[in-house]
């Protein structure tokens, strides 16, 4: 069970209002995408629901229990891999699970196999592709122990054929070990082609402009992203997300 | 090949011009002596050894301990850090004669002079290699839940062994300059008393022996020094070749 809401949060930095009044909820075993302009409070939003920041206002639960201000109760990924150079890959994966208490190496192993990185266990990050490092690194927010994943723009450093693999690939092992997931892009399609809803923020200071539930069925195809649905979809969203900057 | 070729050079000029040997000897008077006298300045080299390697572990502890207690306390980093460039610009040759009246001629004034000598690069770069770590791998490790100590000892720690290394090298060949400085100002052996008997009786061969004593030693420390980090930092070279 992870159940993750956001009630009336607010932050502002400097007197600079940043995020205001977000209402934000993620069901169990849900995919949820939150869609906005760049510079929109996203990653403030991930600093406070990682407890980095205390909000100005509002508050944030996880599973019923206050969240707001404490680290270490959600898993996360960021934009970019953040492997440690100077551990093998097997052992990056564990870091996550390492700092909060156990390690299970068989279920690393088993994991990195499943993830196709098989073979690369004892490498070092820096001999891996960037569609691999992400992939170690979204291993590693598996394998941590708290039911809600958080990525931030995971792919957005990636060209765009290894994005499509990364996606689809990320959908399968989604498929696999459900989790709740929060994932941020900026990428319409994207958000459209992974989750269950997407949530579109609006321009600073940042509040939920609308949310979109998804309709397309799972398992998703490729051929799903060339449909007229999606394309509809995908104007729709547009429109929404050029009002929030006009 | 430059070393062997400025070796020749020197040969040749000092038997073209019979430099006499007591102003400049010639290589291979200075090798004979290296060979011939080994009896005489043994003990003078352990000696310096065992001064040289007790000397670089202690500044190395109290550099890399000096390092972490600035870095992990930032008050001490602002009060302390002026305080270490300042040690540093203490020149030895003055302090080691107080150092000399204050403590005797026993082992403890050589020890605080290479100490003074080492910890500095070490502390240095130690606090360098501590500061500069990766700002997403903290981001990363404060987002997943990690306490201080867990941050310090799984990412800002091994971050900093490189520059660590690096620190340690310089000193390395710094504590064996340490040691014989310290050595000149009285005691008993030592290839820095071996040198100053040498010196003073014009046995100009035995001061170039004690010379190259002092840079082979000095490589040496440097070599096993830079053994050690291939080990320890493993990872760095580890599969270059597969990058990919």
């Amino acid at each position: 069970m992870a159940e993750l809401t956001l009630q009336n949060v607010s932050k502002s930095f400097d007197n600079q209002p940043i995020l205001s009044d977000i209402n934000l909820s993620v069901g169990n075993e849900e995919f949820v995408s939150v869609l906005g302009p760049s510079g929109s409070g996203k990653s403030t939003l991930f600093n406070l629901i990682g407890g980095l920041y205390q909000p100005n206002q509002g508050e944030i639960t996880l599973d019923g229990d206050t969240i707001t201000g404490t680290r270490g109760s959600i898993s996360y990924m960021p934009q970019s891999p953040s492997l440690f150079p100077w551990r093998t890959i097997v052992e990056n994966v564990m870091l996550g699970s390492e700092i909060i208490g156990k390690t299970d190496k068989r279920a690393a192993l088993s994991m990195l196999d499943r993830a196709g990185l098989s073979g690369y266990e004892n490498a070092y990050p820096h001999q891996l592709s960037g569609g691999m490092k992400q992939r170690a690194a979204f291993v590693r927010s598996l394998l941590s122990p708290q039911p809600l994943i958080c990525l931030d723009e995971p792919f957005s450093a990636l060209d765009e054929f290894t994005r499509l693999e990364m996606q689809k690939w990320l959908l399968d092992l989604w498929s696999e070990h459900k989790r709740s997931v929060l994932f941020v892009t900026h990428n319409i399609e994207e958000s459209l082609f992974l989750s269950d809803r997407v949530v579109v923020l609006s321009e600073r200071p940042a509040t939920v402009q609308r949310e979109f539930q998804v309709p397309f069925p799972r398992p998703r195809e490729e051929s799903l992203l060339l449909s007229e649905e999606m394309l509809r979809w995908k104007r729709e969203i547009y429109q929404e997300l050029k009002g929030t900057i006009q | 090949m430059v070393i062997i070729l400025l070796f020749i050079l020197w040969e040749s000029a000092s038997r073209v011009f019979e430099i006499p040997e007591w102003l400049i000897p010639s290589p291979s008077q200075v090798w004979e002596e290296g060979i011939a006298g080994w009896a005489v300045y043994n003990h003078h080299l352990y000696s310096t050894i065992l001064l040289t390697v007790t000397g670089f572990l202690i500044g190395s502890s109290v550099g890399i301990i000096v390092a972490i207690l600035l870095h992990v306390i930032p008050i001490f980093r602002n009060m302390f850090y002026p305080l270490i460039i300042f040690s540093q610009n203490i020149p030895i040759i003055v302090l080691a004669p107080l150092l000399v009246i204050w403590f005797g001629f026993g082992m403890l004034p050589k020890l605080i002079i290479i100490t003074l000598v080492c910890f500095f690069p070490i502390a240095v770069s130690t606090m360098d290699g501590l500061r500069q770590t990766s700002t997403e791998l903290l981001h990363y490790m404060k987002m997943a839940g990690a306490t201080k100590r867990q941050t310090f000892w799984k990412l800002e720690w091994p971050h900093a062994l490189p520059s660590l290394f690096s620190g340690l090298k310089i000193s390395a060949t710094y504590s064996v300059m340490g040691a014989v400085i310290s050595e000149w100002l009285g005691a008993k052996e030592g290839i820095g008393v071996y040198m100053t008997l040498a010196s003073s009786s014009f046995r100009t061969d035995r001061v170039f022996v004690a010379i190259f004593l002092i840079m082979l030693l000095s490589l040496l420390f440097f070599a096993l020094i830079t053994l050690i980090e291939k080990r320890v930092v493993a990872w760095k070279t580890k599969g270059v070749e597969t990058n990919g």
